[in-house]
């Protein structure tokens, strides 16, 4: 019988060394994230209260707003949903090309935007694969909504299954045997034992989906046609009012984008503390 | 339900009532005509009051028209063109641009400079100074801008008209004052050693200028640089005028295959024709664009328009179709500019 181990901290780096580093990077944070973040609120107020909520009457930016919204209760939803089937499958079962699946799924991470969005110009574009048949079937998809839809779900893509892979292969697949043994259906198997087992990562994943699919700029810019007051998203539109020189317009809708990101973190935030064990066996990445 | 599912649900159904709310607004109950007008960058301003006209002189008719607005560089507008952007109208910064829509799509017929008067260009510019408030560096003329430590502001010319139109003014500058092709080649070598940031649009080049404090003169289009002055201050800014540039004119046309196939050709043109009523006429000067027609505009917005010797593309450089070819296609002279810089 070996002797239990003494308890001891697990790092042994002298006390600066520690202080150092949460120095520097406390100092980092504030520099890169909490001022831009204050600056965008100073901006936005800059002329007043008024100013700031007059900047959300123009039919322009109502339209930007209304367009995000449902880019996202479009996108978000489709990712869910493939993002659950992909896990399950990936976790759940073996199969030929289990990695090559994994591997497709993480690379909107590794694309840059820019090029998603160049991907649907050649393939929907006027002048791509598709572009003549669209066209004389009268069907839009570049430079309006489903164009922008699928440009927002390419790059969100990866958010649900990301946040669901690690923590099923972990759960492993007892559980679903044992619902299958006593007797349950596939599906009912699904809905009372697997789905509950992820339920804390399943809306972590929703929520990192979101703030995403509302804060895309550089694939939907790609798509978009910047037809005012009609496929502007809240990011376009930001850009849009800036180069107008209407600085309080633009940095109110920034602070409205900057609202929503810092709700998903709260909402993030509270999920880790209340069910960090849940979250926890999900790999870092 | 697990309560994991449901909070989902009720995102998602909040999301959707939102959306829902947003859409019950009040809509329009008349019919309503509408078309797309494709711009380049820096038109905002000028077609927000021009479009506010023409919807003025319409309405007695009985028509309710939307005019739907695009803006950005003149190269990345003519590229969604034809990629498929369902323009009625383009308007852009140059003939070249609308050159390529043409030739790529069959959508705008090759002869389309010829359909509207003044090679369809309702209004010119040209291309002017901005420098800082006392111009602390002693900027006058293109000479200036070779100076070491100078730095010069301009958008990139294979994105952005404004900084083509930028190019050719030195271009001609450089061939007028230093003897030849190759001085002038040269002498525009130098301006862009001195040009930290290629911007995509003439916008962005005048906010990375103006607001980022970036730089010691953009090179701007005249309506631009007024329109800087306006907005961001003339306490701040001042114009220099060159002793030469170049007469820039942005051309407008019917992107026909698209106005035959929705049915909005008589629209189109008519809003195309007043482009060069008097009415419009006025309006194009009080935004800093050079009218057509003088006669039309207040004085006092002709009057703030500076004498300046401008070449014209067609005299000097052989029309569009050879500027373009020669300077700024691939392997043109601009890329052998870029590489010898480099």
């Amino acid at each position: 019988m070996s002797e239990a181990p003494k308890p001891h901290r697990p790092t042994t780096e002298a006390r600066w060394v520690r202080v150092t580093t949460t120095l520097v990077s406390l100092v980092f944070l504030g520099l890169f994230l909490v001022l831009p973040l204050i600056a965008v609120f100073v901006e936005a107020f800059r002329s007043g209260v008024g100013a700031y909520f007059a900047s959300f009457q123009d039919p322009d930016a109502l339209a930007a707003i209304r367009l995000t919204l449902m880019v996202a209760a479009i996108a978000v939803p489709l990712n869910l949903v493939f993002g659950i089937a992909a896990s399950w499958a990936i976790a759940k079962f073996h199969f030929k090309g289990k990695s090559l699946l994994i591997t497709l799924i993480d690379l909107p991470f590794s694309v840059s935007p820019v090029v998603a969005g160049l991907v649907f110009i050649l393939l929907f574009g006027a002048q791509g694969l598709l572009g003549p048949w669209l066209r004389a079937h009268d069907v839009e998809i570049i430079f309006a909504l489903p164009g922008i839809v699928l440009a927002t779900v390419f790059v969100t893509f990866p958010f649900v299954a990301r946040e669901l892979i690690p923590l099923m292969q972990d759960q492993g697949t007892a559980d679903e045997e044992a619902a299958l043994s006593l007797g349950a259906s596939g599906f009912k198997a699904f809905w009372t034992v697997t789905l509950p087992n992820v339920r804390w990562a399943l809306l972590y994943g929703v929520l990192l989906c979101n703030a995403r699919a509302m804060g895309e700029f550089g694939a939907v810019a790609v798509v978009s046609g910047h037809i005012r007051g009609e496929t502007n998203t809240m990011p376009l539109h930001v850009e849009i009012l800036y180069n107008e020189y209407n600085f309080v317009a633009a940095f109110a809708v920034a602070s409205l984008l900057a609202l929503l990101a810092l709700l998903t973190l709260a909402a993030k935030s509270f999920l880790e503390w209340r069910y960090g064990d849940a979250i926890a066996a999900r790999a870092a990445h | 339900m697990p309560a994991a599912i449901k909070a989902i649900g009720l995102g998602v159904a909040s999301l959707a009532f939102m959306i829902a709310g947003t859409m019950l607004g009040p809509r329009p109950a008349v019919a309503q005509t509408s078309f797309l007008n494709v711009s380049y960058d820096p038109t905002r301003e000028l077609y927000r009051a021009i479009n506010q006209k023409f919807e003025e002189e319409t309405r007695p008719q009985g028509k309710k028209i939307n005019i739907r607005m695009s803006h950005g560089g003149s190269g990345s507008q003519a590229r969604a063109v034809i990629d498929g952007l369902d323009a009625d109208v383009v308007t852009l910064a140059l003939a070249a641009d609308i050159d390529e829509i043409a030739r790529r799509t069959n959508r705008i017929p090759s002869d389309w400079q010829k359909r509207l008067p003044n090679n369809s260009a309702p209004y010119t510019s040209t291309i002017v100074f901005l420098v800082r408030k006392g111009n602390p560096k002693g900027i006058r003329d293109w000479d200036d801008l070779i100076k070491p430590g100078i730095q010069v502001i301009t958008p990139n010319p294979k994105t952005s008209g404004g900084a083509r139109w930028n190019y050719l003014a030195a271009y001609a500058y450089g061939v007028e004052r230093r003897g030849g092709d190759q001085q002038a080649q040269a002498f525009v070598a130098q301006i862009f050693k001195n040009a930290p940031v290629l911007d995509t649009g003439a916008r962005g080049s005048t906010n990375t200028f103006a607001r980022r404090g970036i730089g010691d003169v953009l090179l701007a289009w005249e309506n631009e640089a007024f329109l800087a002055l306006d907005e961001l201050g003339a306490d701040k800014f001042e114009i220099v005028v060159p002793s030469i540039s170049i007469l820039a004119e942005p051309p407008v046309t019917l992107v026909d295959g698209n106005v035959d196939r929705k049915g909005t050709r008589a629209i189109a043109q008519a809003y195309l024709e007043f482009l060069y009523s008097p009415t419009a006429q006025a309006v194009i000067a009080k935004h800093y664009y050079r009218p057509m027609k003088p006669d039309a505009a207040a004085p006092q917005d002709v009057a703030r328009f500076p004498d300046i010797k401008l070449v014209t593309i067609d005299q000097f450089f052989g029309g569009w179709d050879e500027a373009q070819r020669k300077h700024f296609a691939d392997g043109g002279i601009f890329d052998a500019i870029l590489k010898s810089n480099r």
